[in-house]
């Protein structure tokens, strides 16, 4: 019985070209294997040792984590056995990534990729992504995830080294779909015809330096990867729940601060003023102001129209004689013009004044108004006006100003996270300015 | 279970360690045996099967959905990406079914009757959708591939087998699919697939450094 071996054995291989010894990690799987020596990619999997490229060995570069290394990965040793660099070339410029094929003879192959510092563990995956569109974009669903679509791009391989389970040849061209979801992302390549699926997960320089006992430190990690997961990922939302919570806290402080207040209508008096009459200055009867150092708010209520009206004003204690003296202008304007209608100014105003000791108390008035402030000849108008005081009105102006420091934290989380997100779509075909074509 | 015979060509005694088992080779003279109810003919000569890096091996044990298997045969194919083996795994409760395995990716799969007529060979193009237990499946790949060889028990003779047509069928989640084109009407296997730590393997091959 043509039974296998129980102990299947690793073997070497003499290269056709060279004669260089090539070591064979992959066993059986590997379809190529490049020899170091030379540069050229031969087929282990042909008995004659069939060469399948020879490439400039000037394309050579070195790998960060050196063939032969084994590293604890995901649960199980797996040695790094095949290397290669693919670039894609946009508007002029070309982007090059590392690939390293890692290996495990019973749980099969995976892949690291690496780009500036970013790092991805990369599998294939099992079942199909569905598409589907995400505002208008292209997207795939799988695994219960939506992955945008982020760039197409022609990969091109750069340069190899060590094994791989297919024929591969430097210069050749690969489509490439990628998609992400950070921390994951899904990528489609085309290859005759048929699309190959795999998903990666961003992983840190750190970890695989861990892994694989790398000596040094892995190279640091500059701007923004397509699936690198967000600092700020979930932080706008917390920080606006945590401002509603405040926000909430803040306008029962308010409400309670309101209604507490006393707010006592201690004096009302309707008049009218008629501006042909000259000065009209007179003192309000006397009102009680009840106890405590307290505000009292004057309120003014107009019926100016198209006019304006100053009011000099003087609070005075009728057993002191001491006044607190204050002056408003009260000025309304309203119109239509070629924008529509328009108003300015408000028919009424008010004054608070602070710290009022109890007692009695009357008012001192003054309204002036400009003997010709009437609009085209008309005889100048009088306007009614009302006077309101009132004893301990709420004063609100402490809860504004903490408003503010409230309010700024979250915006300015929520600021930080898209300048995150913008830098990361910033390297996609969705950039929001480079005039890239390629969107479909 | 196992069923105890003579091997016509060189009078070994043959065991086969599943009931139902249809093909099979002499350990002693490599004919190869095709049960017909009692008769055992011998139709040929089996080939040395090409070296590879499977894992697995004949009385490999494993467990697939609570249910312990054991590798009894295996066939194997070649296309133009390489090779893989279709591993013939025998339950306990004497159903058969098909482990296989491609450069370490794994699936089970099962012989079903086909709820529809199946697409013809010609039919069969990547894209196309198949009903199958209310869902839809996808084919994504068609595989032309080459019969290499077998060792150990088979459900069906293979003396026939050359070029062969494959059509892989997938879902949104890893359920998984082929439709075998080397018969008329085309068999339908369909199983999902499945992790390397998933199936419990015992007894399986060393790895020379490993």
């Amino acid at each position: 019985m043509a039974s296998p071996a129980p102990v299947v054995k690793s073997r070497s291989l003499n290269c056709p070209n060279c004669g260089g010894v090539v070591e064979l990690r992959g066993f059986e799987h590997s379809r190529s294997a490049v020899c170091v020596q030379c540069c050229t990619i031969i087929d282990p999997s042909t008995p004659e040792l069939k060469i399948i490229q020879r490439f400039s060995e000037k394309l050579r570069v070195r790998p960060l984590i050196p063939l032969g290394t084994r590293g604890n990965w995901h649960g199980a040793p797996y040695e790094a056995i095949g290397f290669q660099v693919r670039c894609i070339n946009v508007e002029g410029t070309e982007y090059c990534w590392h690939e390293y094929l890692l290996f495990n003879p019973y749980k099969g192959f995976r892949y690291l990729s690496q780009y500036d510092g970013h790092w991805n563990d990369i599998t294939t995956i099992r079942g199909l992504p569905t598409f589907t569109q995400v505002s208008g974009r292209k997207a795939v669903e799988f695994g219960g995830r939506t992955f945008r679509h982020f760039q197409h791009a022609d990969a091109q391989t750069k340069f190899v080294m060590g094994e791989f389970p297919w024929a591969v040849r430097v210069g050749e061209k690969n489509v490439v779909d990628d998609y992400v979801d950070p921390p994951l992302s899904l990528s489609a390549e085309m290859a005759d015809g048929e699309i190959n699926w795999s998903q990666g997960s961003y992983v840190t320089g750190a970890e695989i330096w861990q892994a694989f006992k790398l000596k040094g430190t892995p190279p640091t990690a500059h701007g923004v990867y397509s699936n690198q997961p967000s600092p700020f990922k979930g932080k706008p939302g917390q920080a606006w729940r945590m401002a509603l919570l405040l926000l909430c806290g803040w306008a029962a402080l308010l409400f309670f601060f309101v209604i507490s207040a006393g707010n006592d209508l201690a004096f009302s008096a309707n008049h009218h003023f008629s501006p042909v009459q000259g000065e009209q200055s007179f003192v309000t009867p006397v009102f009680e102001l009840d106890g405590g150092n307290k505000n009292v708010e004057v309120e003014l209520r107009t019926d100016l129209d198209n006019n304006w009206a100053y009011f000099n004003l003087a609070l005075i204690n009728e057993s002191t004689g001491q006044g607190y003296d204050f002056g408003r202008e009260v000025s309304y304007y309203h119109g239509v013009d070629s924008d529509g209608s328009w108003s300015e100014g408000s028919r009424s105003d008010s004054a608070t004044i602070p710290r009022v000791p109890g007692g009695r108390y009357y008012l001192r008035i003054e309204p002036e108004m400009e003997a010709t402030a009437s609009t085209f000849g008309q005889t100048p108008r009088g306007f009614n006006y009302t006077v309101n005081v009132k004893r301990d009105v709420p004063s609100t102006w402490l809860f504004w100003l903490i408003l503010p420091f409230l309010i700024i934290p979250p915006i300015i989380t929520s600021i930080r996270a898209a300048a995150f997100e913008g830098s990361r779509w910033a390297e996609s075909d969705y950039a929001p300015s480079g005039g890239d074509d390629d969107d479909e | 279970m196992s069923v105890q015979a003579n091997c016509p060509a060189c009078g070994a005694p043959i065991t086969f360690m599943w009931s139902s088992a249809v093909q099979t080779a002499c350990p002693y003279c490599k004919a190869i045996l095709v049960r017909h109810d009692v008769n055992i003919e011998n139709v040929g000569e089996v080939a040395d099967l090409p070296r590879d890096a499977s894992p697995i091996q004949i009385l490999t044990e494993g467990i697939f959905d609570n249910r312990r298997f054991m590798v009894i045969g295996r066939l194997v194919y070649q296309w133009e990406q390489g090779g893989w083996n279709e591993w013939h795994i025998a339950f306990d409760d004497g159903r058969s079914g098909w482990l296989s395995d491609a450069q370490a990716e794994y699936a089970v799969s099962f012989h079903v009757a086909p709820q529809a007529p199946l697409p013809s060979i010609e039919q069969a193009r990547r894209g196309l959708a198949i009903q199958w237990g209310g869902l839809n499946y996808i084919i994504t790949h068609r595989t032309e591939a080459a019969y290499v060889g077998f060792e150990g028990e088979l459900p069906f003779r293979t003396t026939d087998r050359e070029r062969m047509v494959f059509a892989d069928l997938r879902t949104p989640d890893a359920r998984f699919g082929t439709i075998d084109y080397s018969e008329t009407p085309p068999l339908l296997y369909m199983g999902r697939q499945v992790d390397f730590d998933e199936l419990k393997l015992r007894n399986l091959r060393m790895f020379e450094g490993w």
